[in-house]
């Protein structure tokens, strides 16, 4: 077994690996020794309970918490408290809960932000407009305009985002996440209020950006039936604590599992 | 009868780019924090006072060059006690944060500096210059000191106004104003651009103070003339730096020329004493602003689904 680096970790590696991790504020347990990991390739999915810990989770993997307790290892390097700027830098993108897009600015603009971290030429430069600078520009367009064509919203480039119906918000989110090229891609309820036929279109894309892309993905979601056909590997979170890690079909026959989700009668 | 209309005009163009040019340091931290900075008057205050002081014992040059790095040594301070602690929360918690730091600043400065009125000697030619003689008797009276004011202000307002809307820089400016967190998840090292836009709106206070300070001399007041740059910004839109320089001509040239014109009429209609318009004109300007145009002539509109 070769000792994974930075370089070529190739899929089913660990990628990310979380190891008894507990989080408080304050006097309020958020997670309590909380291991798992991710691996290179798969599309890992977390669920469990409101308030079972998960976006505290995903915020401690992108950076935004850090965790009293525990080791995180990415790409076979553990890490201390990074700044999601750093996280941002090491490959990880992320999506938020409730749509955290640049209201003001439009959809094109949005996602030409998530390459923020690909333009090298420096402020000299931008500032003349010129040169290297003008030719990075136009290269970048060149990729976000395939990643506007990839989500199908070609006919929202030029509009603010503000303006967008809530599914088309989400799906701009996607492709600023996706514009940051991530080895790690964490979505946080991708689904989140959308009608059958957006959360399909919406299960297709997560789908291909791990097909085509190879993007590992980490989702949190609610609706089972999307975690069960979208996932590789599940895990269940109750109240900060893990209580189930395993294949959709393993966690789905879990009595812990049933017990949270169905609530316990004693 | 064209003849002083058109040397107020002037006068009042020049005294115009000076508000541009603090209001300039309001959009920049509008733009990157979506707040507004109540701190910019007593960063004037606090430059120009640093600098009269300075240049007391040393050259001029080495003067501002000091002033110029105790202003990136406070936009550091303040970015490491104050902003940092500051991220995620709500505009009006940044809001009260610049209050703070205005009156902290407005008095720290006096206990280091003195709170005497201080001279700022820049060494501008002080004789009037007259122009177009042959068009009108008399000619065209301009100070060139107001007149090399103007130029520096208008040079640096310039400057910053192309270094701002280049892709990148202003489009990670729009980024971090819009949201904290979405802004950091993608790269954006939000503590470094605020430490740019308060280090430059240091830069922009400390040529301002300059400016006014040789005009008015540096004195507590200097802090107030911030205010000015209120409707200002209202007329020109708070996030949009073509509106700080189209903005502060306008209230410039608009105040003085109605004291000029509106004045005698008021006098004569109504007979009022129609003294004190200066005073109040660019405010009623800006409310008529606001009620017809509240996102000012070049601010963005910002829609919110509901």
């Amino acid at each position: 077994m070769r000792a994974p680096s930075g370089r070529d970790i190739v899929a089913g590696d660990v990628l990310l690996a979380v190891e008894n991790v507990s989080l408080a504020f304050g006097g309020v347990k958020a997670v309590t020794g909380v291991s798992f990991d991710i691996r290179k390739g798969e599309i890992r999915a977390i669920i469990g309970p409101n308030g079972a810990g998960k976006t505290s989770m995903l915020n401690v993997i992108n950076g935004f918490y850090h965790p009293q307790r525990g080791r995180i290892t990415f790409k076979g390097k553990p890490r201390a408290a990074m700044r999601p700027y750093e996280a941002a830098l090491g490959g990880i993108a992320r999506t938020f809960q409730n749509v955290a897009l640049f209201k003001g600015m439009t959809a094109l603009d949005n996602i030409m932000a998530g390459r923020t971290l690909k333009m090298r030429r420096g402020f000299f430069w931008q500032l003349l407009r010129l040169g290297p600078a003008l030719a990075e520009e136009i290269e970048q367009r060149h990729r976000v305009e395939e990643i506007i064509d990839f989500l199908k919203i070609q006919h929202v480039r030029k509009i603010q985002v503000g303006k967008l119906p809530y599914g088309l918000q989400k799906r701009v989110e996607l492709g600023r996440a996706l514009a940051m090229e991530p080895d790690l891609l964490l979505l946080d309820e991708p689904m989140a209020g959308m009608n059958l036929e957006e959360k399909e279109d919406m299960s297709r894309f997560i789908l291909d950006v791990n097909a085509h892309y190879g993007t590992t993905i980490a989702l949190i979601e609610h609706d089972m039936g999307v975690v069960m056909d979208l996932s590789d590997r599940v895990l269940v979170l109750d109240h900060g604590v893990k209580i189930a890690d395993g294949t959709p079909a393993e966690v789905q026959a879990d009595q812990a599992v049933i017990d949270a989700y169905l609530g316990l009668s004693h | 009868m064209l003849g002083p209309i058109l040397e107020t005009l002037i006068g009042g163009l020049m005294t115009g780019v000076l508000y541009s040019l603090v209001a300039l340091g309001f959009v920049l931290i509008f733009k990157a924090s979506g707040v507004f900075n109540f701190a910019q008057g007593a960063m004037v205050l606090f430059a120009a006072l640093s600098f009269a002081r300075l240049s007391e014992f040393t050259p001029l040059v080495i003067a501002f060059a000091l002033s110029v790095l105790i202003m990136i040594a406070l936009a550091y301070a303040i970015e490491f006690l104050v902003l940092r602690h500051l991220v995620n929360q709500e505009g009006i918690i940044l809001f009260m944060a610049t209050l703070g730091i205005a009156y902290f600043l407005e008095g720290f400065g006096q206990t280091i500096w003195g709170s005497d009125i201080y001279k700022i000697g820049l060494g501008l030619p002080t004789n009037p210059i007259f122009i177009l003689e042959s068009v009108f008797p008399g000619g065209l009276l301009i100070d060139p000191a107001e007149l090399i004011a103007a130029i520096i202000c208008a040079a640096m307002v310039l400057v910053l106004a192309v270094f701002f809307q280049v892709t990148r820089v202003g489009r990670a400016l729009r980024a971090v104003a819009d949201d904290h967190q979405a802004a950091q998840s993608v790269g954006i090292p939000l503590n470094q651009i605020w430490l740019m836009v308060w280090a430059v709106s240091g830069l922009v206070a400390l040529v301002a103070g300059m400016m006014w300070g040789a005009k008015l001399g540096v004195q507590f007041s200097l802090s107030l003339i911030a205010l000015k740059a209120l409707p200002v910004l209202i007329l020109g839109g708070f996030t949009s730096i073509p509106g700080a320089i189209v903005g502060g001509l306008i209230i410039g040239a608009g105040e003085k020329l109605a004291e000029v014109l509106l004045a005698p009429v008021l006098i004569r209609t109504f007979d009022l004493a129609g003294g004190g318009i200066e005073n109040w004109f660019a405010y009623v300007l800006a409310l008529v602003f606001l009620l017809f145009r509240p996102q000012g002539l070049f601010g963005e509109r910002i829609i919110e689904r509901v």
